[in-house]
């Protein structure tokens, strides 16, 4: 037990005298955190946009006003031909072009019915589809504004109530994301890397020959990793709780335990990478494409499985972040307890047997 | 001259020896360009959504096949009870409740008014929002249905009406993998110069090999020169690698010149590079090199526009992405590949790039010593 704990503290010595790494592995989910909380958002708003006015009358006036009072559009610019539209699009600022034809008032006055064109940059097809509603919505509102809007018979009234995430943050689904990609990155990249550092300095031929267990030795390198995880569980949890107002309403004990019944998968798959490679880059690489690729495009926190063709969506079954995800979205977000999650914990733990007996089986006590 | 000339031959003989980098130079881009454009569909479909109906009646069938039939539902659940249908959502089978009010119908009919209540499973706001306005514009189409049953309408339109007619440029078909593979590419490129390059010095640093290096004549310069060369080719031939698998596999081919974005992207990857060989000579071990450039990296694209658009972040994120390489290349490819934007309307990115290039690698010339 003695030799055990020794070792255990030399590798405590590791990580604790590398200043920089140690900064990097505790602010890293400081930085994802703030980056995503902040940063990242779909919502489409101060899109700066341009318009084309052929009609220069008073209700072609008013309409450009309200579109420019509305917070989703900043009025970048006024073109005088069609032949503009194209120019300002290449140069890559104006995402969408409004085009009022040339009797838009008098169409609008005598006809009761007018016309209007937008014309988007849909390079970026997403960015290009909102803003097409936003402005369609903000027509409508004028349009409403100016008719006194009669009560039509026959109407259908719905309402509707957001569930768990009533001001649509994006925090909501991106907080568990961000746990289960740092995770993966300590626990997996680092105790890979660690391990094979030895074999490529040597010093693993120097610790094969101590009378301290193989087994014991790589349950050693774990430890210390494990604990960093946890460390990071907590500033995520610390800051979304407190920062980003995202709520925990499930049982915290619950989503401790599972993160780290996660952690272990991840240090089994790092123990397992490093029995398989000999230098540090391919331990990278290998942990780079086999892991984290996975976990960020596989997960269901970036994109959604469900839109992914057949093939893609099976394999994501077996990328432990995708059942981790699941479980902390159904725990952390939405209160749920063990009788929701147990299936998901089932398979993590399956997983986690089945990647440390792997890794056990490929050890070699003996070098090459 | 002659002295550079022995560095870069080196350095190949070093980058061709290691079956690792040419096994990584191949497989990278073929993996993240063929699966994950494939993975990053933000379009919604599929939604699923329970379906309450306390009212059974004729209107509410109706009103229930005309949202299963419209192609952006599908019908996970037809139950009378709210507990189950939020049973569902729990359990992530539904995303979307309907609930229909007993006497729907009758209310409708003969009050004039009947009213449909809503439940959306937020927790992905994009997602939420849109599968919300899908069903209120079914909703709102059934309405008009049931009206011109009950009511002749006249046929002018006795309320004004402003029509609005949309045109999408550039991508008419909205694919998204026409805006995503670019991107990608870009990705790659900058990975693979940051990475290797980073990890390089930093190698011949843990293996003891630079002090070989630090006794001979060769300058510091030439020493970072040597090391840049082979990158920035190395970088060259997997943009085009990918540029083929994009042409193969997605059928994209650039609208601007490939001279455009080659020239672009040459100066690109001097800077990323020098931002590699930069990390490099402030690290002493491949661990921290590597973590250094993987946190700079994420930080980078996240912060680049490959995801989420530059536009709609706050004005301190929008800072950053000014003095973020990636930004600048992601946007010249998308405009050069995508609007066939010419070298006039990528200028001013280009000497932004410049600058780059010319301050990250002075910095590390600089700071490379050849002392220990």
């Amino acid at each position: 037990m003695k030799q055990f704990t020794s070792f255990i503290r030399k590798e405590f010595h590791h990580i604790f005298r590398d200043r920089r790494t140690m900064f990097i592995l505790l602010f890293m989910p400081v930085a994802q955190i703030i980056i995503f909380g902040f940063a990242l958002t779909n919502e489409v708003k101060n899109s700066q946009i341009a318009i084309l006015d052929n009609a220069k009358d008073a209700d072609a006036a008013s309409l450009i006003t309200q579109i420019g009072n509305s917070r989703y559009f900043n009025i970048e610019k006024t073109l005088y031909t069609q032949k503009e539209i194209d120019e300002v699009f290449k140069l890559g600022k104006i995402k969408m072009v409004m085009v009022l034809p040339q009797n838009f008032g008098s169409d609008l006055q005598h006809f009761n019915h007018a016309q209007v064109q937008l014309i988007a940059d849909a390079s970026d097809p997403n960015v290009a589809s909102t803003l097409t509603n936003y402005a369609s919505v903000v027509i409508t509102d004028y349009q409403k504004r100016i008719t006194n809007e009669k009560k039509l018979p026959y109407t259908i009234n719905t309402e509707i109530r957001m569930l768990y995430n009533p001001q649509g943050k994006g925090a909501y689904s991106f907080v568990p994301g961000v746990m289960a990609m740092v995770l993966m990155l300590v626990c997996t990249m680092m105790t890979a890397i660690t391990v094979v550092r030895e074999k490529e300095m040597g010093t693993m031929e120097i610790m094969l020959v101590s009378p301290v267990r193989p087994l014991k030795i790589i349950i050693a390198k774990a430890v210390p990793y494990l604990l960093l995880s946890m460390i990071n569980v907590a500033s995520i949890l610390l800051l979304s709780v407190f920062v980003l107002d995202v709520p925990i309403n499930g049982s915290l004990v619950l989503l401790i335990a599972e993160s780290i019944l996660f952690t272990l998968t991840c240090l089994a798959f790092g123990l397992l990478i490093s029995t398989v490679t000999d230098s540090q880059q391919t331990a990278m690489f290998i942990s780079l494409t086999g892991m984290f690729l996975p976990t960020v495009m596989l997960s269901g926190f970036m994109f959604p499985i469900e839109n992914m063709p057949l093939p893609l969506q099976i394999i994501s079954n077996i990328v432990p972040a995708k059942w981790f995800y699941i479980i902390v979205k159904n725990v952390m977000i939405k209160g749920t307890g063990f009788n929701i999650v147990w299936k998901e914990t089932l398979i993590l733990a399956f997983m986690l047997f089945a990647l440390l007996g792997l890794a056990i089986k490929k050890f070699k006590i003996r070098l090459a | 001259m002659r002295t550079l000339r022995f560095l870069l031959q080196k350095e190949f003989r070093q980058i061709f020896r290691d079956p690792a980098i040419i096994r990584i130079i191949f497989m990278m881009p073929a993996l993240q360009l063929i699966i994950l454009p494939l993975a990053a569909d933000y379009e919604v479909k599929n939604i699923q959504i329970s379906v309450i109906d306390h009212d059974h009646s004729d209107y509410s069938r109706r009103l229930t096949n005309k949202i299963t039939s419209s192609g952006y539902f599908k019908l996970s659940q037809y139950t009378g009870s709210y507990n189950a249908a939020l049973n569902n959502v729990e359990k992530d089978k539904s995303d979307l409740i309907l609930e229909i009010p007993a006497k729907f119908e009758k209310d409708l009919i003969k009050e004039n008014e009947a009213g449909l209540f809503v439940a959306v499973n937020a927790i992905n706001g994009v997602k939420a929002n849109l599968g919300a306005s899908y069903l209120q514009s079914i909703v709102r189409d059934y309405n008009s249905d049931v009206r011109l049953k009950w009511i002749q309408m006249p046929r002018f339109s006795p309320e004004l009406n402003i029509e609005v007619a949309s045109s999408n440029w550039f991508n008419p078909h909205m694919n998204y993998q026409i805006f995503m593979v670019p991107g990608i590419l870009v990705v790659l490129v900058t990975m693979v110069g940051s990475f290797l390059a980073s990890l390089n010095i930093v190698r011949e640093k843990e293996i003891g090999t630079i002090e070989q290096i630090n006794v001979t004549p060769v300058k510091k310069y030439q020493f970072i020169i040597g090391k840049l060369i082979p990158f920035w080719l190395l970088g060259l031939v997997i943009m085009t690698i990918g540029f083929v698998i994009a042409r193969v596999v997605y059928g994209i081919v650039p609208l601007g010149s490939f001279l455009t974005i080659y020239a672009f992207a040459g100066v690109y990857l001097l800077a990323v590079l020098g931002l590699g060989l930069l990390i490099s000579t402030y690290t002493s071990t491949q661990q921290q090199a590597m973590l250094l450039s993987f946190f700079m990296m994420m930080v980078f694209i996240l912060l680049s526009g490959l995801y989420t658009s530059v536009d709609s972040m706050p004005e301190w994120a929008k800072w950053v992405t000014r003095f973020n390489p990636v930004t600048y290349f992601i946007e010249v490819m998308r405009m050069v590949v995508l609007k066939g934007s010419s070298i006039a309307d990528i200028k001013n990115h280009i000497f932004i790039l410049l600058g780059f290039a010319v301050f990250l690698n002075s910095w590390a010339i600089i700071n490379y010593k050849k002392r220990s």
